[in-house]
């Protein structure tokens, strides 16, 4: 079981959270066009190695949160805010 | 009930009392401190079970978890348990256990037959011998396979028992308390740190249980322990596995051991260990080496033997002999024959030992570079047949026991679970604990470190050293056991005999070497792929002895060594866990709460026949004399079209929405515009996901000039709560606005029907109901019988009504207001099904529509889509084939019968003649209607809006039911939208 040190709330189980998948992608801008929003709905480079996910922290403060998880260890390495630029380690 | 084969003295178990217990409804007694295993062995029994393929007699193998073949169903009833293990079963007065994979009993089995056609059930005889035909699997080869092989018999009924989880923290946890973990406790426990000690056995000591020269030791460890108040004792708990993060789970046997569990007390618990350091002192395995007839009862793990011996006072044979590769089997020997046993033969493989010279001084004879070729007796041994290795003649040697040592396997589960790296140890030709993953270290026999002594200096050190890792530094020094008399643990690397006959590999299984050369040979090289082909290595034992023993000779079929084949991947759990342990107290209603509305106990006392619709009660309609069938849901619906009605809502998910920017964060949720709505005013809403479809539908109202209150539909509440904080937290945070769930502090309650202004007015205050004052679509405050209300001039129904929310805790003083207002006007309480009834009439989407594919075209929202700004789901809706002209489009189906006596069903296909296949959509909802009299739906049809007017028919071929239906308009019921404006 993943233990996922929210930036809110301290280290909670991930039985707490909820899971969305990767937070690199940006929503294009309201003047996006259709290739735009294609890749931000579908395009996903499914890594091996380290991600930057979010995650929802439901059963606690339910702020979404940047995590920064190894595909492969289970390894987490950054918990930030949504709002923090965080990027994925080289592997 | 005399114990034959029990020994006068010694061992761990209280003589003094007796313990009756049935095997195969025969009466035997054992002692507290006995397993199943040991009683049964004391007894005399040596078969307890038949093979899982080819129905061979199978007796007892271990002494331990590991054992892979008597397996029993324990207790009856709804207790029975199939698959446990003798060798693990605590005796308690009464058990009850009965052998398993024989019929009709264990002594004649039919199946046995099956050797003499073994040669069709070799590996991967499951892929190759029930082919063809393809349909012959669900009829004849499963029951076939099924009841020949028997895999135990489950309870039929319920599970009386209770579960429960535990959650635990520490600071260091030790798992396993043989010598290295008795000691890696006491050195962390004596720094200061929080250490939980979980052993599997009802005993706390590992193997130092057979050793009674260590026992004051053992004893004073255990004390010191007990003493320190932050380290807690788990006897009777296996941890199972260990999860990322370092999170281990582990199950405790609380009543396992006693005939039911206590009065409100729990069977098993489950704990969920977070533990900052873990030392793994699980201990090694025995293997066993393969040569012919390996599996008859009678042929033992040496280690066992002596166990049998030195812990529960029981010869496992009279006359033994002993096969071996290293000197380890040396010391079991000689507690056989210190308890009386014949050892009539060491077999060992290698040219010398030292240990040799201990043997002839007990007058047990050694063959040196010899081996075991066979053994004599069809259910149980009574001869072994040997060879010199380079190739002597046969010679026979009379025993009723044969002890088997092919070296030890470091117990490297749990750490394999953490994707460690195994490591290769030459000395002992076994795999050992590779560089760590998580924050753990292995010590004593797990880290391939053997005898008292060493192992608890390793586990001193790994103690000492995990405490030091989270800060605990001052670790005391106590005593160790007496050094000296440890065995070399080094082994001469032998693994097969290669002889005539079934050499088997996988007790359990049923897997033999041959098998393993057979995968080989068909092109199944790789560890995992042989495994899977041949089952090498499944099932309950998870290969605990058989699995290095496979791989070896793979290796040896590949030319190549051990190292390089690798073990298959050990994954959780280390030994089977009953289901009933994980879910808990999570049991029925304890998974899924129940949620009532405020007004859940009115439907109750006024004869409310409910159904759970997700997590919610809610009445399905009303009836007094409970009866079934359509009748009360037209009467109730009746009510609502010709007078008044009054439905519960308050399960509508309703999210307070405030903020300077409410506007701007609306008009981005939904397709449509809310920024331009009037406050007082309400407006339906579409929202889309990202990818274009449509996500859920609701009113949403401005009641002040910063501040809406959403509605949602029942179901997605919770998704779209998600669905907005995403959007405002990680892509607009630069919007003002702040929301909050709040469904559960409403009652609200739909009254509706052409007299629901008369039935209102009669107790609504201080709001003017009249259509000029307050028309469709307008919000306003007043109060019911002196509580604060808030209507919702919506409706749902087609009818005019009015939605009326009041805090929880009024909901039913408002409720019953309204009906005594309604009385003289006819009004009727109506529940789920006739709001369902009225929404197809009136011809209003719900979850059957806004199932995940449609989008708002579809539904025939075009209108909706706003044309300028930003909103979710904007770009991604106009993709081509989403805009298709051909795609299904929502339209009203109604039958052209009147009579009733055809029904429509939803989900039926539909068909442009009776007899086609070709289908053009799906029926989505269908009712009987009050106000057209006859069948009538909702359904999805290619270019459907075109089709209006057209007939068509709806298909139901699991019913073989074909309705002829007219296509319509959605809107059944009053398309000008007249009445909900009246
Ligand atoms: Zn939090």
């Amino acid at each position: 079981m993943h233990r996922i040190d929210c930036p809110w709330c301290g280290v909670r189980d991930e039985a707490e959270f909820g899971y969305r998948g990767d937070a690199t992608v940006r929503r294009p801008a309201a003047d996006g066009d259709a290739d735009a929003f294609y890749a931000f709905v579908y395009d996903r480079t499914n890594p091996k190695g380290w991600h930057v996910e979010w995650w929802q922290h439901v059963a606690g403060c339910r702020q979404w949160l940047k995590v920064v998880r190894h595909t492969v260890t289970h390894e987490i390495r950054t918990v930030a805010k949504a709002g923090d630029d965080v990027r994925a380690p080289s592997p | 009930m005399s114990q034959p084969h029990r020994l006068a003295v010694g061992g761990r178990i209280d003589r003094s009392r007796s313990l009756p217990f049935r095997f195969d409804n025969r009466a035997f007694a054992g002692h507290p401190g006995d397993t199943l295993a040991s009683a049964l062995l004391a007894n005399g029994v040596r078969l307890v079970g038949r093979s899982f393929k080819y129905h061979r007699p199978r007796g007892i193998f271990t002494a331990g978890p590991e054992e892979p073949s008597a397996l029993v169903e324990l207790r009856t009833g709804a207790r029975q348990e199939p698959n446990t293990r003798v060798t693990t079963a605590e005796l308690f007065d009464g058990l009850e256990a009965m052998s398993q994979h024989r019929w009709p009993s264990l002594a004649f089995d039919v199946s046995a037959v099956t050797s003499l056609v073994s040669r069709f059930l070799g590996a991967g005889f499951y892929y190759k011998t029930f082919m063809w035909p393809p349909s012959f699997w669900e009829k004849v080869y499963e029951p076939l396979i099924r009841r020949a092989a028997g895999l135990g018999r489950v309870a039929a009924a319920p599970d009386p028992d209770a579960y429960e989880a535990m959650h635990a923290h520490c600071d260091v946890l030790v798992v396993g308390t043989g010598a290295a973990g008795l000691a890696a406790a006491r050195a962390a426990g004596s720094a200061g740190a929080r250490v939980i000690l979980a052993e599997q056995d009802f005993e706390l000591g590992g193997g130092l249980l057979s050793e009674p020269a260590h026992e004051s030791w053992r004893q004073s460890m255990i004390a010191a322990l007990t003493a320190m108040p932050e380290v807690r004792l788990l006897p009777r708990t296996t941890v199972f596995g260990f999860y990322e993060h370092d999170v281990l789970g582990a199950v405790e046997r609380v009543a396992d051991h006693l005939p039911t569990p206590s009065d409100h007390g729990v069977r098993q618990r489950v704990w969920t260990i977070r533990a900052r350091q873990t030392v793994l002192a699980t201990g090694a395995t025995e293997r066993p080496i393969a040569f012919p007839d390996n599996d008859r009862p009678g042929v033992m793990l040496t280690s066992a033997a002596m166990t049998y011996a030195r812990r529960f006072g029981v010869r496992a044979g009279e006359r033994a002999v002993v096969f071996a590769n290293n000197d380890t089997a040396y010391d079991a020997a000689f507690a056989l024959h210190d308890a009386g046993v014949i050892v009539a033969a060491i077999i060992d493989v290698r040219k010398a030992t030292p240990r040799a010279d201990g043997a002839y001084a007990r007058n047990i004879a050694v063959r040196l570079g010899s081996e075991v070729i066979g053994v004599r007796g069809g259910r149980q041994v009574s001869a072994v047949a040997i060879r010199a290795r380079n190739g002597g003649a046969e010679r026979v040697i009379d025993a009723d026991l044969l002890c088997v040592s092919g070296g030890w396997n470091p117990a490297v589960h749990l750490q394999s679970h953490t994707r460690a790296k195994l490591a290769w140890d030459k000395k002992i030709a076994a795999f050992v604990p590779g560089s760590p993953a998580q924050a753990e270290r292995s010590a004593g026999a797990a880290l391939g470190i053997f005898g008292i002594a060493r192992s608890a200096a390793s586990g001193t050190r790994a103690g000492i050293e995990a405490a030091a890792a989270v800060g605990f530094r001052q670790a005391s020094a106590f005593d160790l056991p007496a050094p000296g008399g440890d065995d070399d643990p080094r082994v001469e690397a032998f693994w097969q005999v290669k002889a005539q006959g079934k050499a088997f590999v996988d007790l359990q299984n049923d897997v033999t070497a041959d098998d393993i050369r057979l995968a080989h040979r068909e092109g199944y090289v790789h560890v995992e792929h042989a495994k899977r082909y041949t089952t090498h290595g499944m099932a309950t034992d998870q290969g605990k002895t058989s699995g290095m023993l496979g791989v070896a000779v793979l290796a040896d079929a590949r030319g190549e060594s051990i190292e390089k084949v690798g073990v298959p991947t050990y994954r959780p759990y280390v030994t089977p866990v009953t289901w009933g342990a994980f879910a808990g107290r999570d049991v029925g209603h304890h998974l899924q709460p129940i949620r009532r509305t405020p007004l859940h106990h009115w439907h109750v006392r006024n004869h409310g026949i409910f159904l759970e619709t997700g997590l919610w009660m809610r009445p399905l309609y009303y009836s007094a004399t409970r009866e079934t069938g359509w009748e009360p849901i037209l009467r109730e619906a009746r009510a609502v079209r010709q007078a008044v009605g009054i439905c519960d809502v308050s399960t509508l998910g309703k999210i307070d929405v405030q903020g300077r920017d409410v506007g701007i964060f609306l008009d981005r949720l939904y397709t449509n515009t809310f920024s331009t709505l009037a406050v007082g005013k309400a407006r339906y809403g579409l929202m889309l996901r990202e990818d274009g479809i449509v996500f859920d539908d609701g009113t949403t109202s401005r009641i002040a000039e910063h501040r809406h209150l959403m509605t949602t539909t029942t179901a997605k509440a919770a998704e779209v709560l998600a669905h907005m904080e995403f959007y405002h937290q990680t892509v607009w945070p630069e919007l003002d606005v702040r929301f909050c769930a709040v469904t559960d502090q409403w009652a609200q309650m739909s009254v509706a029907g052409p007299k629901t202004r008369l039935a209102l007015q009669g107790c609504v205050e201080g709001l003017d109901l009249s259509n000029e004052a307050f028309p469709f679509m307008g919000v306003g405050d007043g109060t019911v019988a002196g509580c604060p209300v808030r209507i919702y001039r919506v409706s749902f129904s087609g009818e005019m009504a009015y939605e009326v929310a009041t805090p929880a805790g009024y909901g039913e003083r408002v409720w019953e207001a309204i009906l005594e207002a309604g009385k003289p006007h006819g009004i009727l309480p109506y529940g789920l099904e006739a709001l369902g009834l009225l929404r197809i009439e009136k011809g209003h989407v719900a979850g059957p529509e806004l199932n995940g594919q449609t989008t708002a075209r579809d539904l025939g929202f075009d209108k909706m889509i706003k044309k300028k700004g930003d909103f979710i789901g904007r770009v991604s809706a106009d993709r081509p084939r989403l805009l298709d002209p051909d795609r299904p489009r929502l339209v009203g189906i109604r039958a052209v019968d009147p009579s009733f006596e055809r029904r429509l069903r939803g989900g039926a296909h539909m068909v442009e003649k009776a007899a086609s296949t070709n289908s053009l959509g799906w029926v989505t909802s269908i009712t009987r209607s009050v106000e057209l009299e006859r069948w009538l739906g909702l359904a999805m049809i290619r270019r459907g809006p075109e089709r209006i007017g057209q007939r068509l028919f709806a298909a139901y071929p699991l019913k073989n039911e074909v309705v002829e239906v007219e296509v319509t308009s959605p809107h059944h019921v009053d398309p000008e939208n007249l009445r909900v404006r009246a």
